[in-house]
């Protein structure tokens, strides 16, 4: 089976979080999340089982850790409130890692997610990359993936995201001069 | 491969291809590096219409993007319906009415055809053969008189609904279909002895504007230009969606991966439509045509839904991020010629410009989908 074939080979570099999901629910049947310096392992390892890429896309997590902590505080406030009520919550699978308890400032996230299938097999694998959100930068994979020169292209497009080692980095779909990313959460114009 | 220069001089100059030129089908632009005849290098330069649609989707309801999807991919409009439509009601959970599955693959696959026709139209206008188009046009005209008296419009449908489609289909449309079908067993043998066996395009399409199958999945391609390639991959076999595991087709594949194969897989695959409609049609069951009590307002689950379908270009995915609101948080569209056309600039290299005519012709490029 090619799903836990590349589900070993995956978890083999250390992602952050792999897991299978219900593809009849989510459309997708694997689900890692790798560190930024680990993206071109990950992709390699895909390559090297036959997936093909179907595309790169970015997403903006705007003022969810704000949402999240507003969420914690409201949580220990409950808990406060019922005592020594025990709170059995069947969590659904969380958006993001939850946030601890730390005071600092806070820094969103941005999420570039890479697609892969396989032409063969019924196998749809999910990769996800967190950076943060005021510097956003992550490795090119275009020398993996050729396609990626375009895709990752347009993420930069929209997104601002830099991706470092890849030859070309200007607009595609936008106009040449263009020095906005319509995407992000803030963006107005 | 023929048609490749033996050997490369100093000496180049650029060429600009578009983006009013008819053989980019629209307005696409490309950079040629050229060597007398001979293609250097090739930059296809996109955004001509980027009307970022992926920016839209964010700032509207889950039901008010409906009709973007159709303006898409304008010659595929109720596939992009129907994936649009898929992924909401899988990010919702809506079951849909069994009658409007069927209805739903009835209509997408005549889409299909048309589109095809479209596509075998231009193609062989661009390799200079002129009265094909009028045919191909006269049998759409069927396609598209047929598709109006249901969804109301030719060319960009909004059609589908979450949970159903928008209208029954009647018994002079179910007639139309049939005599639809008969027509065009008719005419296949008149295209392929008119085209397909003239040699003027035989000369023109064979060996030329070879993708190898990893070239395709090295830029995921999809679509006829992978099974052209030797690929047996259809998203309706692959991840079978709606009833399509129900019914049987076969999926044209050619090993050759020249601009030929690419032809013949898309006119195999009209008569695979054919074979679909008519037992979509045969099975068509009663009942009503959308499911019953679909909420005014969606409010999907917290999370992100993946949906793919097999559009007349190959696999169209969307991505749908939710923040359990009304309005999508993100909407990514994985466009089928988008990533088609990536393949172009390493496969043109070191051809004939008029070849490369010929292979840009044979990937079927639809503009508005690629830049969306």
């Amino acid at each position: 089976m090619i799903l836990s074939t590349i589900r070993n080979a995956l978890a083999a570099i250390h992602p952050e979080k792999i897991f299978e999901t219900d593809y009849a629910r989510k459309g997708f049947s694997l689900d890692v999340t790798v560190s930024a310096d680990r993206i071109e392992e990950a992709v390699a390892v895909v390559d090297q089982n036959g997936f093909f890429i179907e595309t790169i896309t970015g997403v903006d997590w705007l003022g969810e850790k704000a949402a999240q902590q507003k969420e914690a505080a409201a949580k220990v406030a409950e808990k406060a409130d019922a005592g020594a009520e025990d709170a059995a919550t069947g969590k659904d699978e969380p958006l993001a890692p939850g946030a601890g308890n730390q005071v600092e400032p806070l820094v969103d996230d941005m999420e570039v997610i890479y697609d892969f299938n396989h032409y063969s097999d019924f196998c749809r694998v999910v990769i996800r990359v967190r950076i943060p959100r005021n510097a956003p930068k992550l490795k090119t994979i275009s020398k993996i993936y050729p396609a990626a020169l375009w895709h990752e292209r347009e993420t930069h497009d929209f997104f601002g995201i830099k991706f470092t080692g890849h030859p070309y980095l200007v607009p595609l779909l936008l106009p040449e001069d263009a020095d906005f990313h319509p995407l992000l959460k803030d963006f107005n114009k | 491969m023929k048609a490749f220069a033996p050997n490369q001089s100093n000496e180049t100059f650029v060429l600009n291809l578009g983006p009013q030129h008819p053989a980019t089908h629209g307005v696409l632009r490309i950079k040629l590096v050229m060597d007398g005849e001979y293609i250097v290098e090739a930059e296809p330069v996109l955004g001509y219409i980027h009307r970022m649609h992926e920016k839209m989707g964010e700032n509207r309801t889950w039901a008010q993007f409906l009709p973007n999807t159709g303006r898409m991919d304008y010659l595929h409009a109720l596939a992009y319906n129907h994936c649009y439509v898929s992924v909401v009601e899988r990010a919702n959970g809506i079951e849909v009415a069994e009658r409007a599955e069927y209805i739903r693959v009835i209509t997408s696959e005549l889409n299909r055809i048309s589109s095809h026709l479209l596509w075998f139209g231009a193609f062989v206008l661009d390799l200079g053969g002129f009265s094909p188009l009028l045919y191909a046009f006269d049998d759409r005209e069927h396609i598209l008189d047929l598709l109006e008296t249901v969804t109301g419009s030719r060319l960009t449908y909004c059609y589908f609904r979450f949970g159903g489609v928008c209208n029954d289909i009647d018994e002079n449309f179910v007639a139309g279909a049939r005599a639809f079908i008969t027509r065009m067993r008719e005419r296949m043998p008149m295209y392929h002895a008119l085209v397909t066996k003239n040699i003027i395009l035989m000369k023109r399409l064979q060996e030329i504007g070879p993708v190898s199958a990893e070239m395709c999945r090295k830029y995921g391609a999809t679509g006829p230009v992978a099974r052209g390639s030797g690929i047996n991959f259809d998203v309706r076999k692959h991840e079978p969606f709606s009833i399509y595991s129900q019914l049987d087709f076969d999926v044209p594949v050619y090993p050759q991966g020249d601009s030929m194969a690419r032809y013949m897989v898309r006119m195999d695959e009209i008569e695979q439509s054919l074979r679909i409609i008519e037992q979509g049609l045969e099975k068509l069951p009663d009942g009503p045509v959308i499911a019953p009590k679909i909420p005014k307002t969606l409010k999907p689950a917290k999370g992100d839904y993946y949906h793919a379908v097999e559009t007349a270009r190959g696999s169209f995915g969307i991505r749908a991020v939710s923040d359990g609101t009304n309005t999508p948080y993100r909407l990514k569209l994985r466009t089928p010629s988008y990533s088609n056309l990536i393949l172009f600039g390493e496969a043109c290299r070191g051809m004939l410009l008029p070849d490369a005519l010929a292979l840009l012709g044979s990937l079927d490029l639809v503009i508005p989908e690629i830049d969306r």
